[in-house]
C-alpha cells in the first residue's frame, strides 16, 4: 500500500476481511490474560474498522485496547481468513498519532527517545555510557530507592555490559580465516539496541557467518529499522530511515539480520515505503538462522550438554514465518537435547517498549512464558531477539529459576 | 447511569464496561448481520459474582444478555441498547475433575477445547466438538445446545451435561440435573429444558459435563467426488449399511477452494466437487473392518480418489481444514450468512440441488460445509454487508433455503438456534399453540422476560414490553430487506 496522508483507506478494506469467526481469539495473549473482547483481535478489529467508517465518537476511547494490543501478530498466523492485521493496526494507531498525538510525560519521552536517541547510534552509545555509569556507581538503585524511578523500569532494565562488550563492530568488509573456503558475500544488519546490549550477539553473528565460509560486510550507513516508530505509530519519521537504509544496502545481494523485530521491519520496507525499490530491499532481507539453515553449516557448533529451550519470537514466527530453521539448527549443536515449551509461538509480553509501557499486562504475560518454560526444566534457553532476551531473562531471574537466555547464533559457533 | 454505578460498586471498574466507544466490539457475533451496541458489559468471574450482578439488575428492572465467547452464528448474544451483556469469558475455572466417574465440573467460560486439553492426561475427551471448538465456551454450548461433527456418533450437548448450577434472571440459585447422572428419571427433565434455551432462562455458572475415553483407535479417511450428488449417495450407503463413523462431513468446491487458500490448508484436491470426510473410532479390528467397508462405498460412487489418515499428525490436518471452514469464508467476501437447515438424510441431493437453484436465482454466493451424517446443512453465503440489496438478497435466499428445509421434512436449524436471526422462520415449523406453549415455559424461568429478551420466541409470544427485535432487525437491515425477508 502506498503512504497516504488523508485516512487509511488500504487498511480498512482489510478490516473487511474478517468475518468475526473469532479463531485468533486464543492466540490472543492479551485475551488469554484479560477476557475482553474489546482487548482482542477480533475485537480491536471490529474498532478499528468502525473508526474508519466514522462510527467511533471519540478515538481517545478505543485508544486504551489499541495501546494494549502487543502487535505480536499471533492472529495473523491463526487467521482463516488471511487478514493483516499488523497492518491494520499500524495504519490505525499512525491515523490517530497524526489526529492527535498522545499526552503525558510517557508519551512524550518514549516520541522523544525513540526519534532522537534511539535512531541515532551515537547518542544512543552515548546514552549507555551513562547507563553504565549510573549502573556502576549504583545510582540506579538508589534512584529506585527514593521513587526518582518506576520499579518495573529498573527490574527489566538488564545490567549494562562493560565498554568492551558494548564496542561496536568494525565497519567494512570482514574476510573468512585463511583456508575457509568462500561460499558467498553478504552484508550486515547491526541493529540499534542490539550493538549496546548485546554486543556479543553481534560479534557472534560476525564470527559464526564468517566461520561458515561467508564474507561479511558491516555497511557504515546504516540506521535504526524503524519498527519501535512505526509500532508507536510514526510511520513518517520510520520511512526516512527506511529510506537510509535502502541507500546503504544498495549493493548488497542479501543483507542478515539478527534481531526478529528488525527483521520484520526489514521484511516490511516494501509497504511502508510503498515502492519498488522498497520492495526489493525487503526481498533480500534474511534473518541469520533462516539464512544458515537454508546454506547448510559448513562448521560444526561448539558441543553443549544439556537440555535447551527454543523459544520462537513473535516477530520471527508470525512475522516472518520462519518456525524451523533455528530448530533445524539447534539440533546440530553436538549434545544438545532441544525441547519444545508449551506455548512456544505465544509472545513473552515483551513487544518493543511494550514491558515499559504495558507493565502490569507485560509481566502477567511474561510469567505465563516463564512458567512453561521453567516446566521443561532447561539448562539454557535459545531466542532471537533482544527484547525476548530481556524480558524472559528477567521473568525467569524473578522466578529464582536463572539460567542463561542466549541468541542462538552462540549456540551454533564453531570452537575457537 | 445509576445501574452502572452499582454494577461498578460490585465488580469494579475494570470489569464493568460502559463507555459507548468502546461497547462498540460487543455489537455483535458471528452473525453480523445483527449488529446492536449493549448499554454496558459486565464480566463476573463468580456464582456469586453473577448472582450479585442479576439482584441488581432485577432490582433496577434492566434486562440482560448472557454471552460467551460470541461464536454464536444466530445473533443469541447480540444485546438491546437497553440491555447489560453479562459476559461470562472470564469464568474459565475446571472447578473438579472425577476420572472415576468420568465427569467434570466447570464455569461457563471454559473453552470446550480447554476442557479436553485439561482432561487429557488422563486419556479423556469432551465429545461435542463445535467447528469453533478451540474460542467457543462450555456455557454458550448449554445455551444453545451445541453438536459438531462427532455428534453424529456421541450426541449433542444435551447428551453430555449431566448438571447445572444457574443464576434465574432475578438472582437466586437453581440446582438442575444430578451430577450422579444419569439425566434424571425422578421427576420432569428440567435440564433438558434448559439446554438449548438460548441464554433465555438464566445463567448456568457451574456445569457438570460427562467426560468420554477417547478411543483406542481413530482413524480418518477422505475421498473426493466429481459430483456433489456422488458425495451424498455415498453418505446414503454408508448409514443404510448401519455403519455409524463418529463424523460424516462434505465440503464443496467452493468452500474447498477457500480452506486451501487460507493458513487451514489441509490437501483437499481443489478439483474436485466435493470432499467427504469420514473418521472412525473404535477397537483396532472393527476400525479396520469399517473401513474396507467404506472404501468399497466410495469406489461404488465413483470416488476420484480417497487417502486415509492414519498418524495424529495426518488426521490433525484433515480436519484442519474443515475447522477453518467458516473464516476461510471471509476470503470470498466481507460477510457471510451461514445457514443452518436440517433435512433427512434420504433427501440430501434434492436439497442441495434445489438450494443451488435458490442460490442462483437469488444471485448470491453459495457455499455448502454440513455434517451429512446428521442432514445437518450449512449453506453459507458470502455477501458485502455493507450493500444493503445483496444483504436483501441474501436474507431472501436464506429464507428460501429454511423454507424447503421444512418442506422436505427438516428443521430451520440443528445447532445454531434461532437467536434473533430465524425469528421470522419459527412460525415455519410451529403454530401459535406450540408457540404459546413454549412462552408460558419460558415466562416460568422468567416472568419478567428480561432474559435475553426478544429472541427464539417471535415477537408475539414473547414479552411484548422487551421485546424490540423485529423492529430492530428492521432498522438494521433496512425496508428492502425486511421485504424481502417476508
Amino acid at each position: 500500500m502506498a503512504p497516504s496522508s488523508d485516512g487509511p483507506p488500504a487498511s480498512y478494506l482489510r478490516t473487511l476481511d474478517c468475518v468475526h469467526c473469532g479463531l485468533c481469539l486464543p492466540h490472543c495473549p492479551t485475551h488469554q490474560v484479560l477476557r475482553i473482547e474489546a482487548d482482542s483481535p477480533r475485537g480491536r478489529i471490529y474498532l478499528m474498522r468502525a473508526l474508519a467508517e466514522g462510527r467511533v465518537d471519540d478515538a481517545e476511547a478505543i485508544r486504551p485496547f489499541l495501546d494494549r494490543c502487543l502487535d505480536c501478530r499471533a492472529c495473523e498466523t491463526a487467521c482463516p481468513s488471511g487478514v493483516r492485521y499488523g497492518e491494520i493496526l499500524e495504519d490505525t494507531r499512525a491515523t490517530l498519532e497524526r489526529a492527535r498525538p498522545k499526552r503525558g510525560v510517557a508519551a512524550w519521552l518514549t516520541r522523544t527517545l525513540l526519534w532522537h536517541v534511539v535512531a541515532r547510534q551515537r547518542r544512543l552509545r552515548f546514552l549507555f555510557w551513562w547507563l553504565r555509569v549510573f549502573e556502576v556507581l549504583g545510582l540506579q538503585r538508589l534512584a529506585t530507592a527514593l521513587r526518582l524511578l518506576p520499579a518495573h523500569v529498573a527490574t527489566l532494565a538488564p545490567p549494562v555490559p562493560p565498554a568492551r562488550e558494548r564496542r561496536p563492530l568494525r565497519t567494512g568488509l570482514h574476510r573468512p580465516a585463511e583456508g575457509t573456503e568462500v561460499r558467498g558475500r553478504v552484508a550486515l544488519f547491526t541493529g540499534c539496541v542490539m550493538e549496546p546490549l548485546f554486543g556479543r550477539v553481534n560479534r557472534a553473528t560476525l564470527d559464526l557467518l564468517l566461520a561458515n565460509g561467508f564474507e561479511v560486510d558491516v555497511v557504515a550507513a546504516q540506521r535504526c529499522c524503524g519498527a519501535l516508530l512505526v509500532h508507536a505509530g510514526q510511520p513518517d519519521r520510520a520511512r526516512q530511515l527506511a529510506a537510509a537504509n535502502v541507500r546503504a544496502f544498495r549493493d548488497a545481494d542479501v543483507v542478515i539480520n539478527n534481531a526478529a523485530g528488525c527483521g520484520c521491519a526489514l521484511k516490511e520496507y516494501g509497504h511502508l515505503l510503498g515502492t519498488d525499490e522498497g520492495r526489493r530491499f525487503a526481498a533480500k532481507c534474511r534473518d541469520i538462522c533462516e539464512f544458515l539453515a537454508h546454506e547448510g553449516l559448513t562448521a560444526t557448533p561448539r558441543p553443549f550438554h544439556g537440555r535447551l529451550v527454543y523459544d520462537d519470537p513473535c516477530h520471527l514466527c508470525h512475522g516472518q514465518g520462519v518456525r524451523s530453521a533455528p530448530r533445524e539448527l539447534l539440533r546440530q549443536v553436538p549434545g544438545v537435547e532441544l525441547v519444545e515449551a508449551e506455548h512456544s509461538a505465544d509472545c513473552c509480553g515483551s513487544a518493543g517498549i511494550y514491558n515499559l509501557l504495558q507493565p502490569e499486562l507485560a509481566a502477567a504475560i511474561g510469567e505465563r512464558k516463564a512458567a512453561e518454560i521453567r516446566a521443561c526444566a532447561p539448562a539454557a534457553i535459545a531466542t532471537g531477539n533482544p527484547g525476548c532476551m530481556m524480558q524472559i531473562d528477567s521473568h525467569m531471574h524473578r522466578s529464582g529459576h536463572s539460567v542463561p537466555v542466549r541468541h542462538p547464533v552462540e549456540f551454533l559457533l564453531p570452537p575457537p | 447511569m445509576a445501574i452502572e454505578r452499582d454494577l461498578t460498586r460490585a465488580l469494579g471498574p475494570e470489569r464493568v464496561l460502559h463507555t459507548r466507544d468502546a461497547l462498540l466490539a460487543w455489537e455483535c457475533d458471528g452473525f453480523t448481520v445483527l449488529k446492536s451496541r449493549p448499554r454496558a458489559v459486565v464480566l463476573p468471574e463468580s456464582t456469586t459474582e453473577v448472582q450479585a450482578v442479576l439482584r441488581l439488575l432485577h432490582a433496577a428492572a434492566v434486562p440482560f444478555v448472557p454471552r460467551g465467547a460470541g461464536t454464536c452464528l444466530s445473533g443469541g448474544p447480540t444485546a438491546g441498547a437497553d440491555a447489560v451483556v453479562v459476559d461470562c469469558s472470564r469464568m474459565r475455572r475446571v472447578l473438579h475433575v472425577s476420572t472415576v466417574d468420568r465427569i467434570a465440573t466447570v464455569q461457563p467460560g471454559v473453552v470446550n477445547l480447554d476442557l479436553t486439553a485439561a482432561v487429557s492426561d488422563h486419556d479423556l475427551h469432551y465429545a461435542p466438538d463445535p467447528s469453533s471448538q478451540s474460542v467457543c465456551t462450555i456455557g454458550g454450548n448449554l445455551a444453545e445446545n451445541s453438536g459438531g461433527p462427532h455428534c453424529f456418533k456421541y450426541g449433542m450437548t444435551t447428551d453430555h451435561v449431566l448438571a447445572a448450577t444457574v443464576v434465574c434472571p432475578d438472582g437466586s440459585l437453581a440446582h438442575l440435573g444430578d451430577p450422579a447422572g444419569p439425566r434424571s428419571p425422578h421427576g420432569l427433565d428440567v435440564l433438558g429444558v434448559f439446554c438449548g434455551s438460548e441464554g433465555t432462562f438464566g445463567i448456568a455458572t457451574e456445569i457438570t459435563v460427562r467426560l468420554c475415553r477417547n478411543p483406542p483407535e481413530v482413524r480418518t479417511l477422505l475421498a473426493s467426488f466429481a459430483s456433489m450428488s456422488s458425495a451424498c449417495r455415498a453418505v446414503g450407503d454408508i448409514v443404510a449399511a448401519g455403519l455409524v463413523p463418529a463424523a460424516l462431513e462434505i465440503l464443496d468446491q467452493a468452500t474447498i477452494r477457500a480452506v486451501e487458500a487460507s493458513v487451514y490448508r489441509a490437501g483437499y484436491p481443489e478439483n474436485a466437487a466435493a470432499v467427504l470426510l469420514v473418521e472412525l473410532d473404535g477397537p483396532h479390528e472393527v476400525v479396520g473392518e469399517e473401513a474396507a467397508e467404506i472404501t468399497a462405498f466410495f469406489r461404488k460412487n465413483g470416488a476420484l480418489q480417497s487417502e486415509e489418515a492414519t498418524t495424529p499428525d495426518e488426521r490433525k490436518r484433515l480436519w484442519k481444514g474443515r475447522k477453518g471452514a467458516f473464516g476461510a469464508m471471509g476470503r470470498i467476501d466481507t460477510d457471510l450468512y451461514v445457514l443452518d437447515g436440517v433435512v433427512p438424510r434420504t433427501r440430501l441431493e434434492e436439497a442441495l440441488t434445489k438450494i443451488t437453484e435458490i442460490g442462483r436465482r437469488h444471485g448470491v454466493t453459495l457455499s455448502n460445509v454440513f455434517h451429512a451424517g446428521d442432514g445437518n446443512l450449512h449453506p453459507n453465503i458470502s455477501f458485502d454487508g455493507r450493500d444493503p440489496d445483496a444483504t436483501a438478497r441474501t436474507i431472501a435466499a436464506g429464507h428460501e433455503i429454511l423454507q424447503l428445509c421444512v418442506e422436505l421434512g427438516g428443521s430451520i436449524t440443528g445447532e445454531h438456534g434461532v437467536g434473533g436471526e430465524k425469528l421470522d422462520h419459527v412460525p415455519l415449523m410451529f403454530d401459535d399453540d406450540d408457540l404459546e406453549v413454549m412462552a408460558r415455559v419460558r415466562r416460568a424461568f422468567d416472568p419478567d422476560g428480561r432474559c435475553n429478551p426478544g429472541k427464539v420466541l417471535p415477537q408475539r409470544h414473547a414479552c411484548a414490553e422487551v421485546a424490540k427485535w423485529p423492529q430492530m432487525t428492521a432498522e438494521v437491515l433496512g425496508e428492502g430487506a425486511a421485504e424481502g425477508g417476508q
